[in-house]
């Protein structure tokens, strides 16, 4: 039976897998229901000064019927009292002594941060988790992302915040920056024992073209949001793996960003990261997806022989690289199956006006497009739109090259294969 | 509005669509599983080569106006299509799903969503020609000859359609399935394709008799033969004139144009085994017949009703009497039918000895086939008939300059969409022939 149990900068739970600091982390009674359902840990949704929220928060990213595959959303931080949220984090540490309780927070000053870090230390709480990245809204008060875009401020509020915490502080990043590195690394300089990335992408999810006037409406009006959702997940991948590669950075990671499944958690686990944060298909589905993703992760870990997590972690990392060292003599060619092949000459189509005019008209009497694999380049593009499983195979070509990069040309004057598609 | 109003009482009123209409979820999800071939089968299939994955697309993106320019500009009776085409054997029996083994695109229902949304927004399409001052007669108000016309007036001719019964739009008005479509609806199409102007509706008249054909010669410049099939084949079997034995074709007009009472009738006998056969079938069930029997000469694989449409009888409670033939009609007390005497037949379809029996029937309809109403042109010279087909090119020219056909009366009965394809195609070599001779 592998071991899911998880830590992140000191921060320990029972799984990986957290809530992230969002609406279902708004409250105790929808915590201790998500510690019901299996998730591991939960950073509470913000807390900070008082704010007031708008009618009309969400809007949806929906393609080919299928719904909110990404999301975004123009909600603030915690709209309920400190109060009433400190008493239910210490109920629900109380309660839930083996699951992760990390407590969000964004304040402006010194003093304000020192209060509330106290007062959040006081519940019992197992972490710190400082919003850095918030785009919308909070940023306009010098606050979010407004903070994760300045290395130097970043750095110095994780200094006071490490200061006055006697638990983990990780520091939660934003993506709406050019490079994410300085600004890990500043969290680092700050005193961090952790990073949680990515925050959401300023975003507008899409305009009423009726009205006229960009989603979320409120009123006649709309702002920019935060995007979240399945979609981001390739950008967030990158930004984890980008800290998770750098020698200087070397702090553990709490990854985000479109995390929907096992799968999703698997692939950011072997980029680096301890642990998984979720909100968004938690807010579609429920807390119930946890019970698929423990099951997956376990089983994904049973058949790949890791005991635990810390064995898998950042596995992908090393072959992870620049484009200058990949192998341009490495060649592939598609093989399309005729056995499997249904005729619908997606393949064709595509190859023919969005590739290398490499894939020709099947001949007369049959429906199996014929690939040209003098010309073919390997580009994967008919393997994508093949709606058959299997069915094209980009097969590995023994050309007699022996491997050479961009850089070993440049440098070493190694040989390149001929180019193909390039007519 | 050129048809005349419907008896809101009428018998085909009391069925339900047996293919649903989509709401806009349904049809945006199914849409959405398109696989948008390229040089797509179901587009090979159709008749008149619709661009149903493009359409289909369009129907994604909530472009339904250009989803029903596409499916119109192709096909012009394709609100019709939609419902009454036997998909499972034209387009969605060719989509590559099948080979997947994954449910084929529903592609009528998404048709009929598409043009029915046109209808209900009176988006129109197309527009006449400019007047060539040329006419075209053109006999029957079916979907061949409607067809037909529409795109003779797009072309700017002149149109006159002949129609011998009071009700326009031929058998998708008197012969579709009602759970398929019904005659209103039928109307309804032919108001729509009558909107692009200029073509005149004669009701009442048979060429021939009130108008000969030396007349329409005179007054146009060009005929379009869409005139049909004619009356039910008869069996000529000894009974077949007792009250209660019908043609199916007849009492299928009857059940969709007036109302009708079926009360005293416990057994039906469909007699036959092609489309017309199966839809009496479906259609006496429907109407609340108790006891449904089709009664073919052959067994099940030979019939030549679809596979799909007995599927659905069986499941709507008909039953098969295969390999048997009707000899005789027996008489109740009332001297109305009250029973069918049946021979049984062996492999090779011959009597089998001393192996008769009789079913019950208060009703028998015969669906065996219709005859050819090609002999109203045989007399003109130079138009072949075979097997009682007007021959033509490919494109509709018959032998006798300035004469087209499309439709049953040239391929011996085929589906709407083949009317409409070939009506089309008519209109273009009759154009071809207007504006600078075959």
């Amino acid at each position: 039976m592998p071991d899911l149990s998880s830590n992140t900068g000191g921060i320990r739970s029972p799984n990986p897998f957290w809530l992230a600091s969002a609406p279902p982390a708004n409250s105790g009674g929808q915590v201790q229901r998500a510690f019901d359902a299996g998730w591991g840990g939960a950073v509470w949704k913000t807390l900070g000064q008082p704010i007031q929220n708008v009618s009309s928060r969400f809007g949806a990213h929906s393609v080919a019927g299928a719904k909110a595959i990404g999301f975004n959303n123009i909600e603030l931080i915690t709209d309920r009292s400190l109060e009433t949220n400190f008493r239910e984090i210490y109920d629900t540490k109380k309660k839930y002594p083996k699951n992760a309780v990390i407590v969000s927070l964004m304040v402006e000053t010194r003093e304000e941060w020192r209060d509330i870090i106290k007062r959040s230390v006081d519940t019992g709480a197992d972490g710190l988790e400082l919003n850095f990245g918030c785009p919308h809204g909070m940023c306009e008060r010098g606050m979010g992302s407004a903070v994760g875009q300045e290395p130097k401020v970043n750095q110095e509020i994780t200094s006071w915040a490490v200061e006055y915490s006697s638990i983990p502080v990780l520091v939660k990043l934003t993506p709406n920056v050019s490079d994410i590195l300085p600004h890990g690394l500043a969290a680092k300089r700050g005193g961090a024992h952790g990073v949680s990335l990515i925050n959401t992408i300023k975003s507008i999810i899409s305009v009423d073209i009726d009205r006229m006037v960009p989603n979320p409406r409120v009123d006649g009006m709309s702002t920019n949001g935060g995007y979240c959702g399945q979609a981001v997940k390739p950008i967030a991948m990158h930004m984890v793996a980008a800290l998770a590669r750098d020698e200087r950075f070397r702090l553990p990671i709490s990854g985000i960003g479109g995390i929907s499944n096992w799968r999703d958690a698997v692939e950011f686990i072997l980029l680096g990261s301890s642990s998984v944060q979720v909100c968004t298909e938690v807010m579609l589905r429920g807390f119930r997806v946890v019970e698929d993703m423990i099951e997956g992760l376990e089983e994904y870990m049973r058949t790949h022989g890791f005991a635990n997590l810390d064995a898998m972690i950042g596995r992908a990392i090393p072959k992870y690289s620049e484009w200058g060292n990949l192998d341009l003599n490495y060649e592939t060619v598609a093989k399309i199956d005729p056995a499997l092949c249904i005729g619908c000459n997606k393949c064709m189509i595509a190859c023919e006006d969005g590739a290398h005019q490499c894939i020709h008209p099947a001949p007369a009497g049959s429906r199996v497009p014929v690939v040209d694999e003098a010309e073919c380049v390997g580009c994967n593009l008919c393997q994508i739109v093949c709606p058959v499983e299997g069915c094209i195979d980009m097969a590995q070509v023994d050309n007699g090259f022996t491997p050479a990069s961009w850089n070993q040309f440049v440098e070493e004057g190694r040989v390149l294969r001929p180019k193909k598609g390039a007519h | 509005m050129v048809s005349t109003p419907l008896d809101p009482n009428r018998a085909e009123s009391v069925f339900a669509d047996f293919k649903g209409e989509y709401t806009t979820e349904q049809a945006t999800l199914e849409a959405s599983r398109c696989l948008y071939c390229s040089d797509a089968p179901c587009v090979k299939a159709c008749p008149t080569h619709i661009d149903i994955p493009q359409f289909i697309r369009k129907i994604a993106t909530g472009n339904l106006k250009g989803s029903a320019r596409t499916i119109f500009d192709a096909n012009i009776l394709g609100m019709s299509c939609a419902r009454v085409c036997p998909v499972e054997t034209l387009c969605v029996g060719d989509c590559v799903y099948n080979l997947l083994h994954v449910p084929p695109i529903q592609i009528g229902k998404l048709q009929r969503y598409a043009t029915d949304h046109a209808y209900a927004e009176g988006w129109r399409f197309f527009e006449a020609g400019v007047d060539t001052g040329k006419t075209v007669a053109l006999l029957g108000a079916g979907p061949a000859s409607l067809a037909c016309a529409h795109e003779l007036r797009r072309r700017g001719h002149g149109c006159t359609v002949y129609e011998k019964r009071p009700v326009v739009g031929g058998l998708n008005s008197t012969g579709v399935a009602p759970y398929k479509m019904k005659a209103d609806r039928a109307a309804d199409e032919v108001d729509w394709v009558l909107g692009i102007g200029g073509i005149d509706v004669v009701t009442g008249v048979n060429v021939g008799e009130q108008v000969s054909f030396k007349e329409l010669e005179a007054r146009h410049d060009a005929v379009f033969l869409g005139m049909g099939l004619g009356p039910d084949t008869r069996l000529r079997v000894p009974g077949e004139d007792l009250p209660g034995v019908r043609g199916a074709v007849d009492f299928i007009e009857e059940m969709k144009l007036t109302p009708m009472s079926l009360a005293g009738v416990k057994h039906a006998v469909v007699i036959g085994g092609g489309n017309t056969a199966l839809d009496a079938v479906r259609e006496a069930r429907g109407l609340g017949v108790g006891h449904v029997v089709m009664l073919y000469r052959g067994d099940e694989a030979a019939m030549s009703g679809y596979a799909h449409e007995w599927a659905a009888a069986k499941v709507e409670g008909v039953r098969a009497e295969w390999r048997a033939v009707a000899i005789g009609f027996e008489a109740g007390a009332d001297g109305r039918v009250s029973g069918v005497l049946c021979q049984r037949l062996d492999e090779r379809r011959h009597p089998i000895a001393g192996e008769t029996f009789t079913m019950s029937a208060e009703l028998v309809l015969v669906a065996i086939g219709q005859s050819k109403l090609a002999g109203l042109v045989q007399s003109l010279g130079g138009i072949e008939v075979h097997h009682g087909r007007v021959v033509t090119d490919e494109r509709g020219a018959t032998g006798r300059k300035g004469y087209f056909a499309g439709g049953d009366c040239r391929n011996g009965g085929k589906e709407v969409v083949n009317a409409a394809a070939e009506g089309k195609a008519a209109a273009q070599a009759i154009h071809a022939y207007l504006t600078g001779g075959l």
